[in-house]
């Protein structure tokens, strides 16, 4: 099962992007109720966005972006355009997805 | 050897090699320019200049914010920004009274349209800002998203 899910519509030459991803996006400054201990941070550091294999957009996120993070964006592009994500948090885990605009 | 040392010996080599073979299997992957200092920053202020080198920032109503006033629950505020600026190269948002107040940036590329969304989380109520980098000048936007409950504590 993937982490993403993505939709991309087209409009007037604009396509819009918007992604759901799901993970914890943990601060680091939580504890746990029970022990006491600090949870450790564990949250999406990058996302890239690209369109027919370019890159449109880099983001850098921090521990203060929600958890499963929500994303949107906008390219100028076409219907039938092959868009993917990628994200990369800070223990290196990696995930993405494709999509077709519509 | 006898057969004991051996099935042992050949137990712990399979061991090494599969959690070796682990490694190397799952993808892991660093993130190279994730700016690490700007994100750990606590002052509003300070974080502006570990992100543009400077603090000249020119207050713009083409810049446009979208936040809500009240927020019930800080651990989820959504948050909008486009602009009618062009030749845009990035989109930063800082909240002022966060733990650290560089909360995310977004790099664009001549392709994209200045437009971002997310939802981040804010501890108290704060002043939100979004910061626009135009032709090479920093053109920014705030609001005041009051708190009721906040989304940073445990």
């Amino acid at each position: 099962m993937s982490t993403i899910k993505i939709r991309a519509k087209e409009s007037n030459g604009a396509v819009t992007v918007k992604a759901l991803m799901k993970h914890p996006m943990e601060t680091g400054q939580r504890k746990d109720k029970k022990t006491g201990d600090k949870i450790p941070a564990h949250f999406i550091q990058e996302v890239v966005g690209k369109a027919n294999g370019t890159e449109v957009i880099t983001v850098h996120w921090g521990p203060a972006v929600s958890k499963n993070p929500y994303l949107t964006f906008a390219y100028n592009g076409n219907k039938g355009d092959e868009v993917e994500l990628m994200w990369t948090d800070n223990k290196g885990n990696t995930d993405s997805k494709k999509a077709k605009v519509k | 050897m006898n057969r004991r040392n051996f099935l042992k010996n050949s137990l712990m080599t399979a061991a090494t090699i599969s959690t070796f073979a682990g490694l190397m299997i799952t993808p892991k992957r660093v993130v190279a320019g994730w700016p690490k200092e700007s994100f750990d920053i606590t002052d509003l202020g300070k974080s502006i200049k570990s992100v543009y080198g400077h603090n000249d920032l020119e207050s713009s109503s083409k810049v446009k914010l979208k936040v809500p006033d009240i927020a019930e629950n800080g651990a989820i505020v959504p948050v909008n920004v486009k602009t009618s600026l062009e030749n845009v190269e990035s989109i930063m948002l800082f909240v002022e009274n966060n733990p650290q107040p560089l909360t995310s940036g977004y790099n664009l590329s001549s392709k994209s349209k200045p437009v971002i969304g997310t939802r981040i989380k804010m501890g108290k109520t704060s002043t939100v800002m979004a910061a626009v980098k135009s032709n090479g000048k920093i053109y920014t936007s705030s609001k005041e998203v009051k708190i009721t409950i906040g989304g940073c504590g445990g």
